[in-house]
């Protein structure tokens, strides 16, 4: 690659904004806002008055300050809390009726939303700011008797089901920013899959923030029935600017008998510019029930943006012989800081979890691996099996591995391992040796370390999670 | 084709190479023996282009001075090392490595990438005739391999890269028999007028093996005797001492 080009490449390719008219919500936090989020969504009352509850609360709950990464207060009361393109307010009926800018602003992302180049064999919804914009292959997936759609449209079409399982995963009380996400949450999937239903493509969600000064808060619950199975994946970008801007996302994922969930994400938001100035606060909620036996939750994560990544995807593995799985790829370069992991409760017997998580570090950047395996007492021959490595690029960056294990059964196996390398000059000078410049070397070694992880992800995402890897770490070795 | 005048190489402030000389004409094999520690891997390394050293002297390939060319560049215009201790590197594809090196090798010369298909096929012309097992190529490179799983796949990733000039250092150490024959297999079958060989080693064993046109004694960073085939068995009679 020419020099020019590869500068061109380390630039955030996505962070340009699209033009667009939108329909705000006054700036600040209180019910009002909330009544005003509610009506725009055309609610039932049922689920304003569950928002409401969830605003109470968090007036007698505080942020939480345990996290490795600080930040500067956020001004709750100077966030617009609903952004929305005008052209949405009375929903188009088919994608033929988008507003064109949305749908150049989604392929411009990668994501062709028209009917004739939509991308084969994955359904696609599509999150800007603070609404569904669209979502493909519904009438396919209806056949099938599965739902996929935006959560706000299921409020209103698939009530029952969501005023079941909504918090049933992450209840209002959970934590701060739990609590403000079921206040003021606005968009995000409902997937449901009926008994013994195999979805037949990947779900995808897309999420984009665009209106500045405005937080997105996305809510996503995931139901599989007895005996189904589904693969989701989300992927995420930002315009550039200055300003931090906050993702307080809930995601919540439901498991009966020998159900199984895959749910993947690369998390690509405006990680900041080069001296740390602007990016995305991805403070994240996500959690999953293995309610049934025999049944499955396998997260991955490809965390390459944001400017502060602060979550852990969690399975509670209540029925017996359930399986938990997190894989995790988090990548942090310039000033960029991420406290990531999991927590693998297990309360079902002969439950199973794994944990392999790849911490890169390069820059300024700071990364921390933060998990709990938590064992009880009826959790008979339960096995965690967890693998931290972390892999440092130059002397200022920092890894740092946090694994808590309680266990209170003593027929339960956990096994812990965990590296701390820096790349190998000797490598390098073996790849260079064989014909490859700096960058190839890299990159090789880079998506070797990351391998485990990168293979759990769909095929057709998988390439672009490595091209992402690539890209992320550019210019960080000299 | 190499042409090395005067060779001054330091490390840390530490002088190891002490003023060498050396000149492989295309087509020949120079053998190079010495003692532990008295710079052979050095002298590899510094003409292979690692980092770290300082040089001074004359280092030419093929007319041209060596010492702005970066380590890439120099494979790409034809020089290879046998690693002495190769790398391992997790989670890589010792398949897809060497399709990789292949592939920035051919570019570099303004060639096509080569196709799946007619890689697998020269891979596959390759292991057959090293008698190498095809099996190691599915693994992570090198990790786990045997010191002579690890040897013999230098030796085919020489094979299949086609080099004008192969370093060779110290493959021959730590190997039975057998894995000793298909090193010098793999030699012998890439001899010819046009390609050089530089083998470095410890022992006179291989060179019953491979016959080299030359064999150069190193000592403290110094050629102190340049012979025929004889001086290796020399050598191994009366020990590197007497000829310092
Ligand atoms: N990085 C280094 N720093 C200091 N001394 C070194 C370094 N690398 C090699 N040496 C020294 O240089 C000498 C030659 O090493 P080497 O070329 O590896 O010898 P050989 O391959 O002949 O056994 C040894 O004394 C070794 O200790
Ligand atoms: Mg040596």
């Amino acid at each position: 690659m020419k020099y020019q080009e590869l500068e061109k490449t380390k630039e955030y390719k996505y962070g340009f904004t699209t033009d667009i008219e939108s329909v705000k919500a006054p700036r600040g936090l209180n019910k009002d806002i909330i009544r005003f989020i509610s009506k725009i969504k055309k609610e039932p009352e049922w689920m304003l008055n569950w928002r409401l509850k969830a605003y109470a609360r968090l007036q007698s709950v505080k942020e939480p300050n345990w996290q490795k990464p600080k930040y500067p207060k956020i001004n709750y009361q100077n966030l617009y809390y609903y952004s929305a393109p005008k052209s949405v307010k009375n929903k188009p009926k088919n994608i033929d009726e988008v507003d064109p800018k949305l749908i150049e602003t989604y392929a411009k992302l990668g994501i062709p939303l028209k009917e004739q180049e939509k991308l084969s064999g994955i359904a696609v919804d599509a999150v800007f700011d603070s609404v569904s914009v669209a979502t493909t292959f519904k009438k396919k997936l209806t056949e099938k008797g599965i739902i996929f759609c935006p959560i706000s449209e299921a409020i209103q079409k698939h009530s029952d089901l969501v005023k079941k399982y909504l918090g049933s995963v992450i209840p209002i009380t959970d934590h701060y920013f739990a609590t403000l996400n079921s206040a003021v949450f606005t968009d995000g999937s409902f997937v449901y899959v009926p008994e013994g239903v195999r979805c037949p493509m990947e779900l995808s969600t897309y999420f984009r923030i665009n209106a500045s000064q405005t937080g997105q808060f996305e809510r996503t619950l995931i139901i599989a029935d007895k005996g189904s199975y589904v693969s989701y994946l989300e992927g995420c970008t930002a315009p550039m600017r200055d300003e931090n801007q906050l993702h307080a996302a809930n995601v919540e994922l439901v498991a009966f008998d020998d159900a199984e969930i895959k749910y993947s994400t690369v998390q690509n938001w405006y990680p900041g510019d080069k001296d740390g100035k602007g990016g995305i606060y991805n403070f994240v909620t996500k959690r999953g029930v293995c309610r049934g036996k025999n049944s499955k939750i396998s997260w991955t994560q490809v965390e390459t943006g944001s400017a502060i990544t602060w979550k852990y995807p969690s399975c509670i593995l209540q029925g017996d012989n359930s399986v938990g799985e997190f894989y995790s790829i988090a990548i942090t370069n310039n000033h960029q800081k991420a406290d990531t992991g999991t927590k693998m409760i297990h309360l079902g017997k002969n439950t199973k979890s794994k944990i392999i998580s790849k911490g890169i570090s390069a820059g300024h950047a700071d990364n921390t691996y933060r998990g709990l395996v938590d064992i009880s007492k009826n959790a008979s021959r339960a096995r965690n099996y967890t693998q931290c490595d972390s892999l440092l690029m130059g002397n200022k960056c920092g890894a740092h591995t946090v694994p808590y294990i309680k266990n209170k059964n003593s027929s339960a196996i956990v096994e812990h391992e965990a590296t701390t390398s820096k790349i190998n000059e000797d490598q390098l000078y073996y790849c260079n040796q064989r014909g490859l410049d700096q960058e190839e070397a890299v990159s090789l070694i880079i998506n070797g370390f990351c391998k485990e992880v990168l293979q759990q992800l769909p095929m057709e995402f998988a390439v672009e999670a490595q091209k992402l890897v690539d890209i992320s770490l550019e210019g960080s070795v000299g | 084709m190499l042409e090395i005048k005067n060779l001054q190489v330091s490390i840390n402030n530490k002088q190891i190479i002490k003023g060498l000389n050396l000149t492989i004409k295309p087509g020949e094999l120079h053998a190079v023996m010495g003692p532990n520690g008295s710079g052979k891997s050095t002298l590899a390394n510094v003409l292979s282009g690692k980092n770290g050293y300082e040089i001074s002297g004359e280092l030419n390939f093929n007319g041209k001075s060596l010492k702005k060319i970066p380590t890439e560049k120099r494979a790409q215009r034809g020089i290879f090392l046998a690693f002495q201790y190769p790398l391992e590197i997790p989670g890589v594809n010792t398949n897809n490595f060497l399709k990789t090196s292949l592939n920035s090798i051919r570019k570099a010369k303004g060639e096509k990438e080569i196709d799946s298909l007619s890689f697998l096929k020269l891979v596959k012309e390759k292991t057959s005739e090293l008698g190498i097992d095809e099996k190691i190529l599915s693994r992570q490179l090198n990790v786990g391999f045997s010191g002579g799983e690890k040897k013999k796949n230098e030796i085919l990733q020489m094979k299949i890269l086609d080099p004008n000039l192969s370093i060779l250092d110290e493959t021959d150490s730590g190997l039975d028999i057998d894995a000793l024959r298909i090193i010098a297999k793999g030699v012998n079958s890439s001899r010819n007028k046009k390609k050089s060989f530089l083998v470095i080693t410890h022992y006179q064993r291989l060179l019953d093996y491979i016959k080299p046109d030359f064999v150069h004694v190193l000592s403290d960073g110094k050629i102190v005797k340049t012979g025929c085939s004889e001086l290796a068995e020399e050598v191994e009679k009366t020990g590197y001492k007497k000829l310092n």
